[in-house]
């Protein structure tokens, strides 16, 4: 399995889910594909289909409505595939945290591997937090 | 059976080759459109990676489709791009046939792209569907530009089809771009191959911002793997079927080998720029720019070249 994680570390391919985010993170992700930061040198890419990712981006505190569709769309993604979450919503609720609307658990709709805390987190950051996934990977 | 045959289909101009050709090419394409627009791009071996992960990922099958369709067009798909490019290569580098003229490769091709339709299709999927719908309008759209261009070295090759004739002839004579009807089929040629590839400004099909991946949405695993190498092997395939139909083939002696490298990279630069420079069009535009002006621009080049021009 080594090897071939080794080759998962270099070609990560992102799907952005965004479960009833305010849209700040979402901008902030995009920026990770603009020439400045340019998240190709290290293989990522942006698809639209959910089956073709290694990496599910997840923004935005999951409400009541959206809940089914992401557990769904979770369980369309071709295994193994990660979970992480951008900002401090899915990790705390943020400014969010006592809405009407939100579920009781996040971890029980989508299990998340990994947070990037932030509102919204800085591009930087999250190339950060996408080196740690990838040290991981490589073991 | 003959050993030298599985050779040429498994290792030098077939699997092997073109798979290793291609995937490194593709990566020339991906890190040239990252410089056109200021950015790092891609490492040298991402296809190699990419094409291995997608391998040990997992297989979704659809549950509404037909699946024995669905897993069978990439393999189909896959095993007519290699015998394409055993034949063009054989002909190219070995300067003899494989068992098929011009009209087998130009069936060849089409029964691709019938591939990637019947492919998208089966899944049941709106976009999936709506991309096989386009992928179909595109290949009627450039079919009719494309025979009329493979049409034109047939005609100033004496009404020869097969390719060692061709090339056997474009030797003696020389390439045939260097005559008028020559250069009219061969811009036509790159615009058609843009198209049979469905790279910008003709990725109608899978356009991603509003199809997503279009045919090769419900694609994951291996079958995806597979439908993404077809894709890079035919950037060897169709600059390679070019080289050989106008540019007079490979020379690989000496100083041959410099111009061999030099008449494929023109080619797949052309095609780069093109794509890089060209936002996508509308379907309607596409067979409309296809039918009324690239046909045309086609069927002049024919009728130049059966006068001899």
């Amino acid at each position: 399995m080594g090897w071939y994680n080794k080759r998962l570390a270099k070609s990560i391919w992102v799907f952005h889910l965004s479960a009833s985010p305010c849209n700040n993170c979402d901008i902030e992700i995009l920026d990770l594909l603009t020439p400045k930061y340019d998240l190709e040198r290290f293989g990522i890419k942006l698809v639209g289909s959910v089956r073709h990712a290694d990496v599910i981006l997840l923004s935005g505190i999951i409400n009541q409505k959206v809940a089914p569709k992401v557990t769904h769309l979770y369980s369309q993604a071709p295994k193994p595939v990660f979970v992480v979450g951008v900002g401090t919503c899915p990790a705390g609720g943020c400014c969010f945290n006592d809405s009407y609307n939100k579920v009781p658990c996040r971890e029980d709709v989508i299990p998340i591997d990994m947070y990037i805390p932030g509102c919204p987190p800085k591009p930087e950051a999250m190339i950060e937090g996408v080196v740690k996934l990838v040290e991981v990977l490589n073991g | 059976m003959n050993i030298e045959y599985v050779f040429f289909l498994l290792i030098f101009p077939g699997l092997l080759f073109t798979g290793i050709l291609g995937l490194t090419v593709g990566w020339v394409d991906r890190k040239v459109s990252a410089r056109f627009q200021f950015r790092v791009g891609p490492p040298f071996l991402q296809n190699f990676n990419d094409f291995f992960k997608l391998l040990g990922k997992e297989t979704i099958i659809v549950k509404e489709g037909v699946h024995s369709l669905f897993i069978a067009a990439p393999f189909i798909a896959f095993a007519v791009i290699v015998l394409i490019s055993t034949m063009i290569g054989v002909a190219l580098f070995f300067n003899k046939g494989f068992g098929g003229d011009l009209f087998v490769i130009m069936y060849l091709l089409m029964v691709y792209s019938v591939m990637i339709i019947l492919g998208g299709s089966s899944t049941g999927n709106v976009y999936s569907s709506i991309g096989a719908a386009r992928e179909m309008k595109l290949l009627l759209a450039d079919e009719l530009a494309f025979i009329f261009v493979c049409m034109v070295p047939v005609v100033k090759a004496d009404y020869q089809l097969s390719l060692e004739q061709i090339l056997n002839w474009q030797s003696i004579e020389g390439a045939f771009i260097g005559s008028v009807s020559g250069v009219i089929a061969f811009i036509v040629g790159i615009l058609c191959i843009q198209a049979k590839m469905t790279l910008p400004p003709f990725h109608i099909p899978e356009a991603e911002t509003e199809l997503v991946e279009g045919p090769f949405m419900e694609y994951s695993g291996p079958p995806l793997a597979f439908w993404k190498l077809n894709h890079f092997m035919l950037y060897v395939v169709l600059p390679f079927l070019l080289v050989l139909l106008f540019l007079g083939g490979f020379n690989l002696h000496g100083l041959g080998i410099l111009w061999a490298v030099l008449k494929y990279f023109l080619i797949v630069v052309v095609m780069i720029i093109i794509k890089n420079t060209n936002p996508r069009i509308r379907i309607d535009t596409a067979l409309n720019f296809f039918w009324k002006y690239a046909a045309l621009l086609g069927f002049i080049a024919l009728i130049l070249a059966v006068l001899g021009v």
